[in-house]
């Protein structure tokens, strides 16, 4: 049995607080034959800079040191790719650090870029991230991909990193979903959600009007996942920055942005999930011990944690993170929320590790309308939207860039700034994309606080990221 | 001729002999929609790894020769003292001593169950595994860990009993000389090469 000491559970103390001033992102997609991985940063840099209302020169006056999330170098065939990205900015000769931590790798760079700021190292940070995953075919994509699991242990295995993930789906499909077809259709719903909000996002890969019988009809991958079930592989970028509260107002002087406080926390567990050893279920402040005591009889073999069932990297990040805003419980508390959607059934796993449902109740999350932006069982607000963005399995998975992308969108709902952002026809026509004629504004209306999880492979590393209006946070001294 | 890159180690060094690399030219990539101007170019690689298995060699080395080695800390310190390992780990990851190697074979052939299990019908380049691949994820009494591996006879399903088989002739010396068959299998349904 694991257990953690004290000192290894603190909550963590930022020196003072930190702010979100901007975001940018570029247009996502499969392949860009036409576009270097630069011009993809320079397009996510520029939007920032316009949001704030000034030049990406003004803008660049401002930063003190940068943070670039860029996972595999493997792909591009480029070492330093941060070197030369930092250079094609023109952010010469500020200090840079590449971060890298699978598909969390947005959310560590954020991680990375609050410390330096909440620290006072730098009073104004770029955090970037991108990833370019067009550069070999899909078999030998999915070889690099698979070089992210244990290279002696796991690799060989097939060269295949959804065989690897999918054994985790198998047993939370059996265990807790009980093999039935009614959770397989709420699986199949969180697709439809996804790349049916992915048709209201110009930024979006893959919008889709599609229904629970079209993702179950859909080619089988691993049983029970199927194509739909997944997120995509995409090529794209995205920024933000970060400020103390002096360098916030300055920046935001002219803008509608409005500084944003933000806290960010990580998680790991083992590479392998082999390696997990049993220990009890380290509680979120919205849970009892006592609530666990028959999961294994409610759920026979849910009682072994986390086994293959459950992310202790996410449940470690959520408890970090909501200790330092204040938050005892997430669905009462955040207004709109965006979740490392890599699979469907990945998306349910998330909802119990960050205490949105307790272990096992994951899919009440969908069956209740709570995830969507309008209760389709109501016709009333959801109770807490997740992924308007269209998330990874309708809007992107371009790794180094997820996290942000996610940042990006969270912060867009709380500037009361997402029909904007999403709704001008300008940016539909500059992606040559067609906006759907019922395209519809998906504003969470009153959102004043929200959360971003980026979580790695089978659960190596996960960042949660919370975003408050300053004048709407829970706890004061945060 | 070109020849397989093989390597020894004499002195602590590596010999080498052969090719660890293969020249092929790069290509233009043109824009059949636009005048079939220049995008980019082709960048073909094929070269070969040294890899050094470490602590673990023991392990890679007994698959050959039809064992199955665990590790074991004994350190009577450790506050999980007499953890046993599958997957092997070189260290204790409470007190970092080295672990004792374990053989755990015999406790594998009787003890061997399917914790969780899936059948991919895809894989990635240099794949050497037929399809659908049935990956299996394995406990065994008394080992704190779960082992992922494959199937190569039978139909995977939880609780499902199995046993070990090895790549003795013409091993590999990697993860892929272990693989599992379903409890009673008889030794000529194994696929070539392999023994119990
Ligand atoms: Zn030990």
């Amino acid at each position: 049995m694991i257990t953690f000491s004290k000192q290894q559970l603190k909550i963590p103390k930022l020196q003072r607080p930190v702010y979100l001033v901007t975001a940018g992102q570029s247009k996502f997609d499969r392949a860009f034959p036409d576009k270097r991985t630069e011009e993809l940063c320079i397009d996510s840099f520029t939007m920032a800079a316009q949001l704030l209302e000034i030049s990406p020169a003004e803008l660049k006056t401002y930063i003190h040191s940068c943070y670039y999330g860029h996972f595999a170098d493997h792909f591009g065939d480029q070492l330093l790719g941060e070197s030369v990205i930092h250079d094609r900015l023109g952010l010469d000769p500020l200090g840079n650090i590449g971060v890298k931590t699978g598909g969390a790798t947005g959310g560590s760079t954020i991680w990375e870029g609050m410390k330096a700021v909440a620290s006072g190292y730098s009073d104004c940070v770029l955090v970037m991230g991108w990833e370019r995953m067009d550069e070999v075919p899909t078999d030998e994509g999915n070889f690099l991909i698979s070089c992210a699991a244990d290279k002696d242990w796991e690799s060989p295995l097939g060269h295949i990193y959804t065989g690897y993930y999918a054994v985790m789906a198998q047993r939370y499909w059996q265990i807790f979903g009980k093999s039935e077809d009614s959770f397989r259709r709420t699986l199949a719903e969180i697709s439809v959600k996804h790349h049916g909000y992915a048709r209201f996002n110009p930024y979006a890969q893959a919008p889709m009007d599609i229904t629970v019988d079209d993702v179950l009809n859909s080619p089988v991958v691993a049983y029970p996942l199927r194509a739909l079930d997944c997120c995509l592989m995409s090529v794209g970028a995205a920024c933000t920055i970060l400020c103390d509260e002096d360098t916030a107002v300055k920046l935001t002087k002219n803008s509608k942005n409005k500084p944003l406080r933000l806290w960010t926390s990580a998680g790991t567990h083992t590479l392998r999930p082999a390696d997990r050893m049993d220990m009890d279920i380290p509680l979120l402040p919205n849970e009892t011990a006592d609530q666990y005591k028959d999961l294994g009889e409610r759920f026979p073999g849910g009682d072994r944690y986390p086994g293959f069932t459950g992310f202790l990297a996410a449940r470690v990040a959520a408890h970090y993170a909501y200790g330092m805003a204040g938050i005892t419980d997430p669905t009462e508390d955040l207004d709109v929320v965006e979740l490392h959607d890599a699979f469907t059934i990945s998306d349910v796993q998330t909802y119990e590790d960050i205490g949105i449902r307790p272990y096992g109740e994951g899919r009440t999350y969908v069956e209740s309308g709570d995830c969507y932006h309008t209760n389709p069982n109501t016709g009333q607000p959801g109770k807490l939207p997740s992924n308007i963005s269209g998330g990874l399995i309708g809007c992107m998975h371009s790794v180094g860039a997820t996290g942000i992308m996610q940042t990006f969108e969270i912060a867009s709902h709380i500037w009361n700034r997402w029909e904007e952002f999403h709704g001008d026809e300008n940016i539909w026509n500059k992606f040559n994309r067609q906006k759907p004629k019922d395209w519809t504004n998906l504003q969470v209306v009153g959102a004043k606080r929200g959360m971003a999880i980026s979580h790695a492979g089978v659960g190596s590393h996960v960042t949660s990221t919370i975003l408050m209006d300053p004048d709407h946070l829970i706890n004061k001294d945060a | 001729m070109s020849m397989f890159g093989q390597v020894f180690v004499k002195n602590n060094q590596y010999k080498l002999k052969g090719d660890f690399h293969h020249m092929t030219p790069n290509m233009p990539i043109r824009n059949a929609d636009d005048e079939w101007k220049l995008l980019g170019v082709t960048n073909p690689r094929a070269m070969t790894y040294m890899h050094s298995y470490g602590g673990e060699a023991v392990f890679f080395e007994s698959l050959s020769q039809g064992k199955l080695m665990a590790s074991r800390c004994d350190n009577s310190d450790c506050n999980i003292t007499g953890t046993i390992y599958m997957p092997f780990r070189i260290h204790c990851p409470d007190c970092l001593a080295k672990n004792s190697v374990f053989d755990l074979t015999d406790i594998a052939k009787k003890s061997a169950t399917i914790h969780t299990f899936m059948e991919c019908q895809r894989s990635g380049a240099f794949n050497l595994l037929d399809k659908p691949i049935k990956f299996i994820n394995i406990e065994f009494d008394g080992v704190a860990t779960i082992l992922m591996s494959y199937l190569v006879v039978g139909t995977p399903k939880f609780g499902m009993k199995v046993v070990p088989i090895f790549k003795t002739t013409g091993p590999t010396y990697t993860i892929l000389d272990l693989a599992w068959v379903e409890e009673g299998t008889k030794e000529e349904q194994l696929p070539e090469g392999f023994s119990f």
